[in-house]
């Protein structure tokens, strides 16, 4: 079959493209998603705070799922669930199976959307037994918000970042005893609110420059050998589950032969948030693992005007990208190219998603300003923020006007 | 099937063969489609959980064996059958070659010495290859690297669905299989044997210890005292899917009088694997992974294929060797006391079992077991998992009989519910998570579960058969 749009993936990303898409007039959008229901992960986060910035409400993350699923259906977007996109034909040709059978797709442009996954286990090498009892928060909460199972014993969460908050109080609804949360940094990385309330509320306290060296159980999980500041200690525990550490589900990116970034993992998208496959864009927590469901998004409405002006231009695209990347101890940022026209002074650069690059450290620091750089020139220099692991630093895109279209790479750099 | 044997009244097995390892389900295939009435027996609740289930997946030629020996002599005849009956049960093999890569001026002198025991061994075909064709091959191949030897039938195959082959055809053939079965003490006689377990009296003229670790053990039940298994550990590393292009070959180091030293080898299903390491242990139950273990193997791998270690970790495990002072097989057969013994069997096997099978069921008959000496039926048809064929969700015509092979389940493997359907329904079904995984690959991809396991687990509990 034919579409104009294919889109890869039903979480937030996905399905605010299609919306817009459609109300920007596309004709064929169709969606794919592997998973039985539309909405991404947000589908099992049975908590609230999800929808500030684009919906400009807070909502539960079930909620927010299904507002966003019934608006794409509204939109006339053609959703198929249990529908995996299993390969490329070539650059715009996909194969889908579902029960239905195994189905060849053209499509005139491609966005994935196949959002990102947390590390598990053995992906952060931690030697010992292999007991059963060790998950991930993505499988914590489908067994628990979508599976409605019950939980008992002691539960230790790795990580203290915002999803490993999440994890903590999923735990406890489903009835865990939540022991601690551990982090190797050397303090938790979530809102301050939240190791209150953890405190507090939940009598959980977070365990800084900690890290689990080794996991103890051969039939069932016994406990862990934890490495902190008063050496190594065994805690018994029952449930141990791994939170955050994200990783692009980047398997079908990489598959296209899509240039990757080093530094997200994910495929490089320009300002526009296409890849270095004319025709074929990436958005939401693939290109930034992990941001919010809001932020992802947006990211997905951002790319919907992309794609629009891809549908109308032909087939070479007009512009170039200029990569923008991130020295250490910066992570990474995003987008991480600027998108400038084929033709130099005929229009000013596109501007990325909410008018800023995101940007990851891998440090905490207080007073930190980021200089961008080209050519030995600086750009721009930005406010001053507080700024640590796990968290977004927000780069305005003021400065993309003065960028040579002509010049070498745009570096970001922390500035002393 | 797992059910309690009879203690009384009824008429004893022919053979109870203890272990239902690779080897144990092998010896039990063979002489039930003799027509010998068997009795397979495991203290765990799966067929090759051993270590049969955590070893480096090779089938390997024996090109590397002591000449002369047992062991060799039953690698090569091993290898050439399973080869075969792979292909007939479908299950996954892939000739990759293997290259045996000297990194340094003395490694590349030994090269000449290991063809030539290569030669010996029958391999004929091995042969130098230089540095020049040795990177036009692996173009990945880290740095220095001085020459290669080239072992063109090394392969590679799937090492659960082997004993799960066997097993069912065993099954077929009306042997017996009692799981969760752990034996204590054999009671010889001269009628019978009575093996004592922990679910009852096996009534049995002959015993064959199969036992893998605990072969030993079950050696002294019967009064020997001829052997003692070192359990030797060895940690592995899988590597993602996305690191599968990184090689063709398996590339293999120059051995030392110890080990085999650290490989990396492309598995049938698509991953890279990194090890193993070699460490006694004095558990046979010592499974664990150890920091410094793997650790090791990052080290090694970063100088055998660099872009190798960063790419994403899919597992890391440890298998279990078992080795025995005598660096040969230990496989006996004692017509006074039809008592049999298959042990020491170390790293290979896998390669050898139908080898080793062929060999003890003729020693079992020179000793006077009765054997119908009729052709071997067909081996039993296996779901096939590994990605160089068509698995179901990629089988248009497949899906067109039967939408559930269009319904995948586990993302990272592609694996349908009609396979876990069928898994479940099968004449061996999974007692498990870990037996699911081994019958599907079901769980076994990079997100361990992050998206699958708790459909996974509802399917497997029957709560999920929507």
């Amino acid at each position: 079959m034919k579409t104009e749009v294919l889109v890869v993936g039903a979480g937030p990303a996905g399905l605010a493209a299609a919306i817009e898409l459609r109300r920007l007039g596309a004709g064929g959008v169709l969606v794919v998603d592997r998973d039985d229901g539309a909405g991404g992960i947000p589908r099992h986060s049975a908590h609230t705070g999800f929808g500030a910035r684009d919906l400009r409400r807070v909502l539960t993350g079930s909620a927010y799922a299904r507002r966003y699923a019934d608006a794409a259906a509204a939109a006339g977007a053609d959703i198929r669930l249990g529908t995996t996109m299993t390969g490329w034909e070539g650059p715009h040709r996909v194969t889908l199976t579902s029960a239905g059978g195994v189905e060849h797709t053209e499509a005139a442009t491609v966005l994935l959307a196949t959002g990102c996954r947390e590390r598990p286990r053995p992906a952060r090498l931690i030697p010992g037994d292999r007991p059963p009892g060790v998950m991930t928060t993505g499988e914590l909460q489908r067994r628990v918000c979508l599976g409605g199972q019950r939980l008992a014993g002691r539960a230790l969460v790795v990580g203290a970042e915002h999803v490993s908050f999440s994890a903590m109080v999923t735990l406890s609804h489903a009835g865990a005893e939540v022991i601690a949360l551990v982090t190797g940094q050397p303090r938790h990385t979530s809102y301050a609110a939240f190791a209150l309330a953890a405190a507090w509320r939940w009598h959980v306290p977070v365990w800084p420059s900690t890290t689990v060296a080794r996991v103890q159980g051969r039939n069932r999980l016994e406990g862990v050998e934890l490495a902190g500041p008063g050496g190594i200690r065994f805690v018994p525990c029952d449930l141990l589950v791994f939170t955050g550490d994200w990783i692009p589900d980047h398997e079908l990116a990489r598959a296209a032969c899509l240039d990757m970034d080093p530094g997200t993992q994910g495929p490089a998208v320009d300002t526009a948030l296409e890849t270095s496959v004319p025709g074929v864009f990436a958005a939401g927590n693939l290109v930034h693992a992990a941001e919010t469901a809001d932020v992802a998004a947006l990211g997905g409405r951002h790319a919907a005007r992309g794609i629009v002006r891809a549908l109308g231009r032909g087939p070479a695209p007009e512009h170039l990208p200029l990569p923008v990347t991130a020295e250490p101890p910066l992570l990474w940022i995003a987008p991480n190219g600027l998108r400038v026209a084929g033709q130099p002074g005929t229009c000013p650069p596109s501007p990325p998603p909410r008018n800023r690059f995101i940007v990851r450290s891998g440090v905490f620091r207080r007073l930190a300003r980021i200089g961008v750089w080209q050519d030995g020139r600086r750009l721009a220099t930005s406010a001053t923020y507080g700024m640590m692991p796990d968290r977004p630093v927000r780069l305005s895109a003021a400065w993309i006007g003065r960028a040579d279209p002509r010049g070498g790479p745009i570096v970001v750099r922390l500035e002393r | 099937m797992t059910g309690p044997v009879a203690t009384g009244g009824d008429e004893p097995a022919d053979v109870a063969i203890i272990g239902a390892g690779v080897v144990g389900t092998a010896i039990a295939r063979t002489l039930a489609c003799q027509d010998v009435s068997c009795v397979l027996i495991d203290a765990a609740n799966d067929v090759g959980t051993g270590t049969t289930k955590a070893n480096t997946a090779i089938l390997h030629t024996g090109f590397d064996a002591a000449p002369g020996s047992l062991e060799s002599r039953l690698l090569r005849r091993g290898s050439g059958l399973l080869r075969d009956y792979a292909r007939r049960a479908g299950i996954p093999v892939e000739r990759t070659g293997a290259l045996l890569v000297a990194w340094t001026a003395e490694e590349a002198a030994e090269l000449p010495a290991i063809r030539g025991k290569a030669h010996r061994n029958g391999c004929t075909d091995v042969r130098l290859l230089g540095a020049d064709e040795l990177y036009g091959r692996e173009p990945h191949l880290g740095a220095g690297a001085l020459g290669a030897l080239e072992i063109p039938g090394e392969s590679v195959i799937c090492p659960w669905t082997t004993p799960l082959a066997y097993a069912t055809q065993a099954l077929a053939a009306g042997a017996r299989l009692r799981l969760r079965c752990r034996v204590t003490g054999i009671r010889p006689g001269d009628a019978e044997h009575q093996v004592i377990t922990s679910t009852g009296v096996v009534r049995c003229r002959w015993v064959v210890n199969a036992a893998g670790l605990y072969s030993d053990v079950i050696d002294r039940m019967v009064g020997g005292d001829g052997f003692t298994i070192q359990p030797r550990r060895g940690e592995l590393i899988v590597y993602d899917k996305l690191a599968g292009p990184l090689l063709s070959a398996i590339l293999l180091p120059v051995p030392t009088a110890r080990t085999k030293g650290v490989l990396v080898a492309p598995t049938v299903y698509g991953n890279v694997l990194l090890g193993p390491t070699a460490e006694d242990v004095a558990d046979p139950e010592e499974r664990g992974t150890t920091g410094a273990g793997l650790r090791s193997l990052i080290e090694a791998g970063r100088r055998i294929l660099p872009r190798l270690v960063a790419e994403e970790v899919t597992a890391t495990y440890a298998g279990l060797r078992a080795a025995t002072a005598d660096r040969d097989y230990q496989i006996r057969v004692d017509p006074a006391r039809r008592y049999a013994c298959a042990a020491g069997i170390r790293s290979t096997g896998l390669s050898a079992s139908l080898g080793i099978a062929e060999y003890l069921a003729g020693e079992l008959g020179e000793a006077g077991l009765r054997l119908a000496g009729r052709p071997e039926p067909d081996p039993p048809v296996m779901p096939y998992i590994g990605q160089a064929g068509t698995r179901p969700y990629a089988d248009a015509a497949r899906i067109a009989a039967d939408p559930e092979y269009g319904r995948i389940v586990c993302h990272c493997e592609r694996v349908t519910r009609g396979e876990i359907r069928d898994a479940l329904a099968s004449p061996l079904p999974p007692a498990d998570l870990d037996g699911l995984r081994r019958r599907t690959r079901v769980l076994n991809g990079r997100c361990q579960g992050f998206y699958c396991a708790a459909t996974v687990s509802a399917l497997l509990s029957g709560t999920g058969s929507a």
